[in-house]
């Protein structure tokens, strides 16, 4: 172990260091005061989120070449840490109103959190199942974290059997992959497919589908992609709400760099195979995910199937990922959505948040009513939101969706971009019906004030409208964060 | 910034930063805020007709600023005035304040909010009418969507949440297979620049009816066409009488312009191949429009429908792809927006006294309310085609255009057109005379049993439809300004189909 391999993962290791320690400061801090272990937490995320911006830049390769540092898992780690202090400040007041403040919660996170981290450096496939171990086993706490609540304990529990039963198929994947290139470094797979008279075993191009294919299944479990999504809707609806706000961007984005990084950067040879399925996926995820949301009328699970309609947008980047024209502009365009996707659904959350009470109330479409005369900023705020997921200007929603339908356009999948462009036609539907409710009927919503929760969602508005006009910025940092192909 | 065409797209914006300080019961500032800085930009666009040069038949005024310039995007702020537009941003401008005119005792709910979406709505409508680039086009083109929808959800008749979600999905329905388009045409192309895409050409014979089709469809629900009208009533009849002004007024030229801006200068082999076809469909609806109008037991519906009439006409005149058609559909779309937005105008002010738009229950209304039917008069003979007034210039541009139009290749479409023509004045003066003629309705015992009786058109209601009337006489008796605008430009646009 060196310096250079150390200082490869450093945001990583100051971060798990520093939830060792606050889970031992967290002891000495009376039960009454647990914003100090929120404010610590959070000092701890900018500290790691400051050390990897100092980083970007850099290329660098460490551990025999296990983990990398390079403008792609800088960019994930980025959208990994804010979305991590995001759910801090979702977090802070939540959890005292109900009940459930304890320190625990902001460890288990930043734990989890270092798992997503590592997620976007690895290189190697024993790695990839390393960080998805490390970041799911929080959160299966995380989402039985409100463990008096019959709903949280059973969000927890199916949570962990089908994320169990998901890392089941990775590592059966990766076994297969092994066993068909002697390799589990990304590196070295390429290197076998590319000159396979360099393997000492005989090379089985048809394991290496399969094995692919179990990777893929086993992560279209994590992304919540159909048919693979039946935990989602449960899951996100019994969990305590900042988790789920947590889980629908920090998992799936997680979920969506592994999949990046292991197909575009070793496995492009692959796609005339898995293109026609990596199609189905996508088709399938955004119509079952928009059609079912139609249905909805509690908030959180509108906004669980909201966030499988657009893992099916991301994954139609992925069927440019063996194309070496189109690919690393899909690599881009699918980062970016990420990034439009995290800030949009955290205010969405943060606004959902805002109007939850005790006992899971508060969280039908129809408690929306009346919002737009008694919180006319927080109703202007969802609505910017909605639009945004709709993918309507001026939002940044609009600008994601036009970048993402532009490579899948280039890449020649047209008839994939029509299903796309109606499917979020059917999307308007329901996402407008929350407008509607909120400005058009009547009633009474009780909101909260809380400073952090408002703060959350007045930035998050704000940048859903102000960075829609200025994307270059964004463009540039996500078309720099192309993966390497080997 | 001292562009005129920035100016006049975003200074409305300043009334709505205006109002967001307001405080919310101070009704009438609000309205007198918004209906000076609506004068404002009218009056801004004025100053950008004297900088215009009407002989020019190029973009003018224009700006070019890149905009998001990193990996292959080549996306511009773009912005320019031509003979197609400049008389559109003027009718915008020009019915905005009116609008806003007409909302000041009938709209009492949330005034701020209101005036907000108004103005947001006239920057959406400017930017449409002024952008040069695709992608800026588009996010104009869907932003219009919002306020509109808003102003039809909160502000509109009962069945506004239906009548509003209804348009909302329709118009993004059209216009998300234009986005496909638009992104064929930046990846293949290279760049998002209408000029730049029409000095290039080059688009492969196949591929462009492709294109042709997926513009249309967003510009024919706009329009609309039939048979994809049938979210406009609905629409129309739910709208507060500012919006349905605005929405006829203005809202479906930007379909017809879309024709005119993108799909025949763009695509013009697909557009020789569909302009028979697409002259088949203005004639049915010219005639449907018609016919089910006069079948309307409602005002409303009954301009309503005569709208998918009278854009028959323009898109006629546009397909017809001679000097003579082409520049009667742009005249006629001034028309259309003059007068029938006076039409909604003067129904909304009967509305409000009466809360009712049912013809069974009017009649004889002309003796106690003089004013309003000589104006009422006026109008519906404009918007039937009377020689003298605006109306007939517009019609007799595009029937003649249309009858000598190879391009549509037989006159009896025209021949047919020129029935709606007949049409018109049956449904019309049928409206007509149920309200005005006749014995006096229920309608007049019913609201003096409230207290008061049935009140002629007050000063500021006369103020609000007097300048609708003088265009609508000055177009009828002295056209030559107004084509003397558009003519280089179309004759420039119609060189392709020569």
């Amino acid at each position: 172990m060196t310096q250079s391999d150390l200082f490869t993962i450093l945001p990583i290791l100051v971060l798990i260091v520093w939830a060792c320690v606050l889970l031992l400061v967290d002891l000495f801090i009376p039960k009454g005061s647990k914003k100090w272990t929120a404010l610590l937490a959070a000092v701890g995320l900018a500290g790691a989120l400051g050390l990897n911006l100092a980083q970007a830049g850099q290329q660098l390769s460490a551990f025999g070449g296990m983990v990398v540092l390079d403008g792609f898992s800088s960019f994930m780690t980025s959208l990994f840490l804010a979305s991590g202090l995001l759910a801090v400040a979702l977090a802070y007041g939540y959890l005292k109103r109900m009940g459930l403040e304890r320190g625990e919660y902001y460890v288990i996170l930043m734990f989890s959190l270092s798992g997503m981290m590592l997620m976007a450096q690895a290189t190697d496939l024993f790695v990839v199942f390393l960080a998805l171990e490390l970041l799911s086993i929080p959160l299966y706490v995380l989402a039985a974290f409100a463990r008096s609540r019959s709903d949280s304990e059973e969000a927890g529990l199916k949570y962990f059997l089908l994320g169990a039963f998901a890392t089941g198929f990775v590592v059966y994947g990766i076994s297969l992959v092994f066993g068909a290139t002697g390799h589990t470094s990304l590196a070295g797979i390429v290197s076998v497919i590319q000159t396979p008279e360099t393997f000492s075993g005989t090379f089985n191009p048809l394991l290496l589908t399969i094995g692919a294919a179990l990777i893929l299944v086993g992560f279209s479990f994590k992304v919540a992609a159909v048919p693979f999504h039946m935990w989602t809707p449960d899951v996100y609806q019994g969990a305590p709400t900042p988790v789920t706000g947590f889980m629908a961007v920090g998992a799936k984005a997680a979920g969506f760099a592994a999949l990046l990084r292991i197909f575009v950067a070793a496995l492009p040879s692959l796609s005339a195979d898995l293109v026609p399925v990596l199609w189905g996926l996508a088709a399938l995820t955004m119509l079952v995910g928009n059609l079912v949301a139609i249905s909805q009328t509690n908030i959180k699970r509108l906004l669980a199937y909201s966030s499988i309609a657009h893992a099916g947008y991301i994954l139609m980047a992925f069927v440019n990922f063996g194309n070496p024209k189109v690919g690393p502009d899909a690599v881009a365009s699918a980062l970016f959505y990420l990034l439009t996707y995290a800030i949009t659904s955290f205010g969405a959350w943060a606004v959902v948040i805002g109007l939850e009470k005790q006992d899971g109330k508060g969280l039908e479409i129809s408690d929306f009513a009346g919002l737009g005369r008694k919180r006319p900023l927080m109703a202007a705020a969802m609505t910017i939101f909605m639009l945004s997921l709709t993918g309507m200007p001026p939002t940044l929603g609009l600008v994601g969706k036009f970048y993402l339908f532009r490579t899948v356009v280039e890449g020649g999948y047209i008839w994939l971009a029509v299903i796309g462009v109606l499917t979020s036609l059917i999307s308007a539907y329901y996402y407008l019906r929350v407008v509607v409710t909120m400005y058009m009927h009547t009633g009474e919503p009780e909101t909260k004030r809380e400073f952090w929760l408002d703060l959350t969602w007045e930035l998050a508005a704000l940048a859903t409208v102000v960075l829609s006009f200025v994307p270059a910025a964004l463009f540039a940092w996500a078309s720099g964060a192309v993966l390497t192909i080997f | 910034m001292t562009n005129p065409l920035i100016l006049v797209t975003f200074f409305p914006l300043l009334g709505v930063l205006a109002l967001l300080f307001v405080r919310s019961d101070r009704k009438t500032l609000m309205r007198w805020i918004s209906l000076l800085v609506s004068l404002v930009t009218f009056g801004l666009s004025i100053w950008m007709l004297t900088l215009f040069d009407k002989a020019n038949p190029e973009l003018q005024l224009g700006f070019n600023l890149p905009w998001i310039q990193v990996a292959n995007w080549n996306i511009s702020f773009i912005m320019g005035v031509d003979g197609l537009s400049i008389l559109l941003v003027l009718l915008t401008t020009f019915l905005t304040p009116i609008s806003i005119l007409s909302t000041w005792t009938a709209v009492e709910e949330r005034v701020k909010e209101f005036m907000i979406f108004f103005l947001l709505l006239e920057v959406g409508m400017l930017g449409v009418f002024l952008a040069q680039d695709l992608f800026l086009f588009y996010i104009f083109w869907e932003f219009t969507l919002v306020p509109m929808y808003f102003l039809i959800g909160i502000w509109g008749g009962p069945r506004r949440i239906y009548a509003a979600i209804k348009f909302f999905l329709y118009t993004m329905a059209g216009s998300i297979l234009m986005l496909l388009a638009i992104l064929w045409l930046g990846i293949n192309q290279g760049t998002f620049s209408v000029p730049d895409l029409i000095k290039n050409g080059g688009i492969p014979g196949n591929i462009q009816l492709w294109l042709f089709l997926a513009f249309a469809a967003a510009f024919a629900i706009k329009v609309p066409m039939w048979p994809l009208h049938s979210w406009l009533p609905d629409a129309h009849v739910e709208a507060p009488t500012a919006g349905s002004v605005i929405l006829a007024g203005v809202l479906l030229k930007m379909g017809t312009y879309g024709f005119l801006r993108f799909n025949l200068p763009l695509f013009p082999d697909a557009v020789k191949q569909a302009a028979p076809w697409m002259a088949l469909l203005a004639v049915i609806g010219i005639l449907y429009g018609a016919a089910v109008s006069y079948a309307q037991k409602d005002i409303k519906k009954l301009v309503a429908y005569s709208s998918v009439s009278h854009l028959g006409f323009v898109m006629l005149g546009l397909f017809a792809l001679n000097a003579q058609g082409v520049e009667g559909a742009i005249l006629q779309m001034i028309n259309h927006g003059l007068s029938t937005g006076a039409l909604f105008l003067l129904v909304g002010m009967v509305y409000e006294q009466t809360h009712t738009r049912e013809f069974s229950v009017y009649g004889g209304l002309w003796k106690i309310m003089p004013v309003y039917g000589t104006v009422m008069l006026i109008v519906a003979l404009s918007s039937m085609g009377l020689p003298g007034l605006n109306g007939f210039i517009g019609e007799f541009a595009i029937l003649l255009g249309a009858f000598g139009s190879k391009a549509i290749g037989s006159p009896w479409f025209a021949g047919l057109a020129a029935a709606g023509v007949i049409l018109a004045a049956v449904y019309i003066l049928y409206m007509f005379q149920k309200m005005f003629l006749g014995p006096e309705g229920s309608i007049v015992e019913d609201v003096k049993k409230h207290g008061h009786a049935l009140r002629d058109l007050n000063l500021r209601e006369i103020v609000t439809v007097l300048p609708l009337l003088v265009f609508i006489f000055w177009i009828g008796l002295y056209p030559k300004p107004f084509f003397d605008l558009i003519a280089p430009a179309v004759e420039k646009l119609l060189i392709a189909f020569h």
